[in-house]
């Protein structure tokens, strides 16, 4: 092993950088836990710090653990390693940002903490007030009182995904299917070794992923913050939601949302997404959601939803050419465009004209009515 | 029972080129820490960049037996850590009966009548050395599975009931892979230490396929080797990995070319990409421009 023997970094312990280190990825945004910090301090004895890339490679390994945060990493690290040589002796720490999770079960969370009520739940559970008015309202006509109101109702909402048989097996009732040989064999010691009573075996079914991909482009303003109140609805309802925002840029922002705090979650999804109401490159974002989630296995059998109102600044036919690409994995692809509830509505944007082939579901949801309708057609 | 625990970087980089495989400095001081620290390593990246390998090659230059658990959906302890013989059981039940003996459930449930699947041989081994044992494609087991996992990751130990705990004297050497299909629950990731094995550079891609093809001439593992570094600049669906590189330079060799020209190229066009968009792509954006900047680059 090589000794700490070269003069600039023999005083400092590798507790300290370790420490120091993980400060400075805190405050760059990075989850740096406590144990993947004492990890660092050990391995740091092991490999030593002689060398920078030594140093780098063991913080890759032992503080990193997704391949999105390289580039913050690596700027990270620069900064911290170059100003340890320049001989700063006490590295100026950035102001370290303290998320807290919410996850207190309030009075807005009728159903409790419990998500597995949710998906055995039937179809769809929702708790709507008497306001019938409010249900159809487009959205973009909210006053902001409204808006609140509509929030609340909103996040009363409870998503379920369609079923897919599972590969999971469990103990069956019924005298058929499968043989269950652990407990027949149990049961026969009963009997002195004779299989009298055999048991058996049955699949079960599990819900399909759901991945919800959301226009974040300037001509979904009005609609926007209230999808993304629904998306956050769909990631705290159930197991196996992903949700993405697709602007100039592409940014998922599930973990953002998993908070039960409604207004944090999507607070925290917002500072993630720096692209809110710029421009949109459609067929760019779907490429990019394909080629870095949905192909490799993300969207495979699962419902896709998207967001939009097909309006695309990029070429129709890249847009369309995704959209294949996407309908081929996916168990069901499904298109929510506010504009579809205006009287007279054609798909002539183009970009919404070259997707629309590829679209298994062509819905509104510019109202509560019309989410509502959602949840019921993502569930079948 | 010795571990096998490497005293530098170096050595572990070394130990695993003496066995065919070329890792750089950032695999080399995972694998490192992973053997000192006694801890999983978690291996991320796209298709096809040798992350299975590295079990394999621990394996080989360890000399601990190789043992591979591959994940599927629905994959549960009966098929990852052990199993009753069943119709063995059956038998001796129907035997003792014979005999007039009175049934022992003891007898029933001991090691004699056990399947020990992958999970419980990696903790139950009695060799010198610890077991290599690799976790294959996590990502596609379900969450019910990780955290199961989890617990055997920590505390080395699994709890039969019939017949206790079975703890490993040495932990084995773990290895887990994922293709990102969705994310590795945190606590998992948290139990391990984690490197992204991104696609090697020309240099190091050059020394793989001469490692691994030995029989292509090296004018043309050059060829191919710049060509793969080309391809993957080309935004395609599925960049070629080491692995189809290898491939297309023993396809290439196999045809008798010395080095690459476009016929070839178009032959066999197949060996390296996968997807018809991407072959398209390619031949679209020109053959003959990628087989002159491949040779000039490789020369």
């Amino acid at each position: 092993m090589p000794e700490t023997t070269t003069e600039p970094v023999s005083e400092t312990a590798p507790e300290r950088i370790a420490v120091a280190f993980a400060r400075v990825l805190r405050g760059a945004g990075l989850e740096v836990p406590v144990g993947a910090t004492l990890t660092f301090t050990r391995a740091l004895g092991c490999v030593g710090l002689a060398s920078r890339s030594g140093v780098y490679w063991t913080g890759r390994a032992t503080m990193l653990n997704r391949p999105e945060d390289i580039a913050v990493f690596d700027r990270a690290f620069a900064v911290f390693w170059d100003r340890r040589e320049a001989g700063a002796d006490e590295i100026e720490l950035p102001p370290e940002e303290v998320v807290v999770a919410l996850d207190v079960p309030g009075a807005d969370d009728p159903v409790g903490p419990d998500d597995e009520v949710g998906v055995d739940a039937p179809v769809v559970t929702l708790r709507w007030s008497p306001t019938e008015i409010l249900r159809h309202r487009d959205f973009a006509l909210y006053t902001p009182d409204e808006f609140v109101e509509a929030r609340r109702l909103m996040s009363d909402l409870r998503l379920v995904g369609a079923a897919r048989p599972s590969r999971r097996r469990k103990r069956s009732q019924a005298r058929r299917g499968a043989p269950d040989l652990r407990r027949t064999v149990r049961r026969s010691m009963r009997a002195g070794g004779e299989p009298v009573e055999r048991a058996f075996l049955t699949t079960g079914e599990r819900t399909r992923r759901l991945v919800l991909l959301l226009d974040v482009s300037g001509s979904m303003e009005p609609y926007a913050r209230a999808f993304v109140r629904f998306l956050h609805a769909a990631v705290v309802s159930r197991s196996r939601v992903e949700a993405f925002a697709l602007g100039t840029r592409l940014t998922r922002v599930t973990r953002d949302l998993a908070s039960r705090d409604p207004d944090a979650a999507v607070h925290a999804a917002a500072r993630r997404v720096t692209d809110w109401s710029g421009g949109t490159r459609l067929g760019e974002g779907v490429r990019r959601f394909n080629d870095e989630w949905g192909i490799r296995g993300l969207a495979r059998g699962a419902v896709v939803v998207i967001f939009s109102d097909g309006w695309d600044r990029g070429e129709p036919e890249v847009l369309a050419e995704q959209m294949a690409r996407l309908q081929r994995v996916a168990y069901r692809i499904v298109w929510v465009n506010p504009l579809k509830a205006s009287p007279g509505y054609a798909p002539l944007a183009r970009g919404m004209a070259a997707a629309l082939p590829y679209v298994d579901e062509f819905v509104e949801g510019h109202s509560l009515a019309a989410l509502e309708q959602l949840a019921r057609v993502i569930s079948e | 029972m010795v571990p096998l625990l490497p005293d530098t970087v170096a050595e572990v980089s070394k130990g695993l080129a003496d066995h065919e495989y070329l890792a750089d400095e950032g695999l080399a001081t995972s694998i490192f820490l992973a053997l000192r620290l006694q801890r999983p390593l978690l291996l991320e990246g796209e298709a096809g960049v040798g992350k299975t390998e590295v079990a394999k090659v621990l394996s080989r230059w360890t000399g601990g037996e190789l043992v591979r658990l591959q994940c599927y959906e629905g994959i549960d302890a009966s098929q990852a850590v052990y199993e009753w013989d069943y119709s063995r059981q059956l038998l001796h039940l129907r035997a003792v009966e014979a005999s007039h003996e009175r049934v022992d459930e003891d007898e029933l449930y001991s090691e004699r009548f056990l399947v020990k699947r992958p999970l419980l041989r990696a903790l139950a081994h009695d060799g010198a050395v610890p077991p290599v044992l690799l976790i294959d494609e996590i990502d596609r087991a379900d969450d019910e599975f990780e955290a199961f996992l989890l617990e055997i990751l920590s505390d080395w130990s699994i709890s039969v009931p019939e017949l206790g705990v079975v703890r490993a004297d040495v932990p084995p050497v773990v290895v887990l892979t994922s293709n990102r299909t969705r994310d590795v629950h945190d606590a998992l990731k948290r139990r391990c230490l984690y490197h992204w094995i991104a696609h090697p550079d020309f240099e190091r891609e050059l020394a793989i396929v001469r490692l691994r093809a030995p029989q292509v001439p090296e004018l043309l593992a050059r060829d191919v080797a710049a060509a793969a570094e080309a391809l993957r600049g080309l935004e395609l669906y599925k960049p070629p990995g080491v692995a189809e590189t290898i491939d297309w330079a023993e396809a290439l060799s196999t045809l008798g070319r010395a080095r690459l020209d476009e016929t070839a190229v178009d032959a066999t066009l197949g060996t390296i990409l996968k997807y018809r968009e991407d072959q398209e792509r390619v031949r679209a954006h020109g053959l003959g421009d990628l087989v002159r900047s491949a040779v000039a680059r490789g020369a």
